[in-house]
């Protein structure tokens, strides 16, 4: 076993390697501005709920209007960002989170 | 046979495979690791299935179905709020939280901060939303049963409530959360099938032509003066009636239905029954397919009941469109395969809406008993010594105490227009629990005065703003009718309250010079990479 000093020097060691920080902006870089848009996409769809109910209205197939086909898009929209957060995660975060936490596993020993 | 006898004996089936289900998982359930989190081992696609199970509440499917059966597209607002909440759960708090944390929300809190203070205000948050959210459902099962069980009076609910607590104690009590998650996992698969089975049904009789499902239902159940009105938004929510307060109150309902969902205790804690990160990944990807379809089945449901049964015929059986569902049921079963049908069909969709309240209120007891016991109990009290075994025995017992106020309080609340609870509970779990979480996992800086004072602050302005908002008083359908204290004009807190707990967590930070970078360095290496993650228990 090893002290608790020892383990928080070696997290601060990991903090500052290169690979870490290409870890953190990997994630960051994808997540941050990709929350802001499927908030800002959700907050547009309720705004013109509230708003915009003549263009919510318009009628695009039969009884199918513009509010059913632009909520059915959220439903798309969050299909897909999910799908592609997983995608994203599998080929770049997993790869290097699984390397370093094996070599600190290594280290701390 | 009528179909509350077969109702009756549908259910009672469900409950004995329950029972069976729980009896066997006590007696897997010896550690705190079993008890707290099912022993981390299940796979990603048993917790999505089982995140669905505590996440599709009574109030989504009979709910859900209801307000669109009346109100048309309005109920469409609520499910897609709640589906794209998850989006922030995957992105930001799932994995990470995995991770850092251990069996509670507080565990991810408390890591680099002074944990009593962060425990108790974590505790006390898991308590509170999980008991709003809790009351919400107890209430609505003792209205349900009348209406599809045949049971009626006030002794009768009463009595239900009391039958409802009790198999949600044993549940919790001896099953853990292993028997809990079982209990999840066989509801989400009964409602999904009683879900698309009648869905089917209904496409099926309109040819699957949405567009002429959508026509009979704004022809049958919306507004005579303008049917059309039916399929926009803004007959319940934000209506041309209540003006600009009415709107802003839609958005401030939006907010807190996207941003509630990461800081409810009893979804957060889901993530540790997992072996790894990854896993809490392929859960939450498992949880949105499956919570996705079934928001899209309940919007053929809501329409089908509005088309097929119609308006007037809902509002004659509950005022608020709560048995739209099963009523659809019915008369689809009836339309297709004659009396017999319909019989089956409509006790087939009754037993899997109490199945639903079940799975859920054990969720929610499950997750309040955990906090009370690991974080208020072993290391507030006991300043974290207490042993496993202490900390099992203090959870089940708690879980005792929580399901029986539950039950006292869902009897005394009977009748009450009790609905708002869920929507208090995203608004408090947004405007305190989501605030700490992420601050905790992304911002350097954050510290205890700043997790205290964001959960505290979201919590109490969220409370406050409801106290003195139409829903509780000045109105015919306010909690207290004859009283008015009206302050604030909208029902739903969230607009203001979350902003505010996001800035109590940064004053509260900013006023105070504690900081450990060490500490830091620990979560945020832990959180990303998953070293000195608990693994799974081994049996």
């Amino acid at each position: 076993m090893t002290t608790r000093e020892h383990d928080a020097s070696v997290y601060e060691q990991v903090q500052e390697s290169s690979e870490f920080q290409e870890l953190k902006r990997a994630f960051r870089r994808w997540t941050f501005p990709m929350t802001v848009a499927f908030l800002v996409w959700y907050l547009l769809y309720v705004v013109l709920s509230g708003w915009a109910r003549g263009f919510m209205g318009i009628k695009l197939l039969g009884d199918i209007n513009v509010g059913l086909v632009f909520g059915l898009l959220q439903f798309v929209s969050t299909f897909l960002i999910a799908w592609a957060y997983a995608r994203h995660a599998e080929r770049k975060l997993d790869p290097i989170a699984d390397k370093l936490r094996h070599e600190v596993e290594e280290k701390t020993q | 046979m009528s179909s509350t006898t077969l109702g009756m004996i549908l259910f009672l089936t469900f409950v004995a495979a329950t029972l069976a289900i729980t009896f066997w998982a006590s007696r897997q359930t010896k550690t705190a690791a079993d008890y707290y989190a099912g022993g981390r081992s299940f796979s990603g696609v048993q917790n999505g299935l089982a995140i669905g199970g505590d996440y599709m509440s009574a109030a989504s499917f009979l709910g859900i179905a209801g307000i669109i059966a009346l109100s048309g597209y309005d109920g469409f607002l609520y499910s897609i709020g709640f589906l794209v909440a998850w989006l922030v759960a995957l992105l930001l708090v799932a994995e990470l939280m995995r991770n850092s944390g251990k069996f509670t929300m507080a565990d991810v809190l408390a890591f680099r901060m002074s944990p009593r203070p962060v425990r108790t205000a974590a505790g006390v948050s898991t308590i509170v939303v999980s008991i709003f959210y809790l009351l919400a459902q107890m209430v609505g099962a003792g209205a349900l049963v009348g209406l599809l069980l045949g049971i009626t009076g006030e002794a009768g609910k009463a009595w239900t409530i009391v039958g409802v607590g009790a198999l949600m104690i044993v549940y919790v009590v001896f099953g853990g959360m292993k028997g809990t998650t079982w209990v999840q996992i066989v509801k989400a698969v009964l409602l999904m099938g009683g879900a698309a089975l009648v869905t089917l049904l209904v496409l099926g009789k309109f040819g699957f032509n949405l567009s002429g499902l959508l026509g009979q239902a704004a022809a049958v159940s919306g507004p005579k003066a303008n049917p059309e009105s039916f399929l926009i938004p803004g007959l319940k929510y934000g209506t041309e009636a209540q003006g600009l307060a009415g709107k802003i109150d839609l958005v401030s309902l939006g907010l807190a239905l996207v941003l509630g969902t990461a800081g409810l205790p009893h979804i957060l804690i889901r993530f540790y029954t997992v072996p790894t990160a990854k896993d809490a990944r392929k859960s939450v990807l498992w949880g949105i397919g499956i919570i996705g379809v079934f928001y899209l089945l309940t919007l053929v449901l809501g329409f089908g009941a509005a088309a097929l049964v119609g308006k007037d015929a809902i509002v004659a059986g509950d005022k608020a469109g709560n048995t739209a569902a099963p009523m659809l049921a019915q008369q689809i079963g009836e339309d297709i395969f004659g009396p017999v049908g319909g019989t089956l069909l409509l006790a087939f969709i009754g037993a899997v809406a109490f199945a639903t309240i079940l799975a859920v209120v054990a969720g929610l007891t499950l997750a309040s008993s955990s906090s009370f016991s690991h974080d208020l109990y072993a290391h507030v009290f006991k300043r974290g010594q207490a042993s496993e075994r202490q900390e099992v025995v203090v959870a089940r017992l708690s879980a005792l105490v929580i399901g029986a106020v539950a039950i006292g309080l869902g009897i005394l609340a009977q009748g009450q227009n009790v609905a708002f609870l869920v929507a208090l509970a995203f608004a408090v779990a947004a405007s305190g629990n989501l605030p700490a979480i992420l601050f905790s996992l992304f911002w350097k800086r954050f510290n205890t005065a700043g997790a205290v004072s964001a959960i505290y602050g979201g919590l109490v302005s969220a409370l406050l703003l409801v106290i003195f908002s139409p829903v509780v008083s000045g109105g015919e359908t306010a909690l207290f009718k004859t009283a008015d204290f009206v302050l604030f004009p909208l029902s739903n807190p969230g607009i203001v309250s979350i902003p505010l707990g996001f800035l109590f967590g940064w004053l509260g930070t900013v006023l105070s010079k504690e900081y450990n970078a060490a500490k830091y360095a620990e979560i945020e290496v832990r959180s990303l990479t998953g070293v000195g993650a608990e693994k799974a228990t081994e049996h």
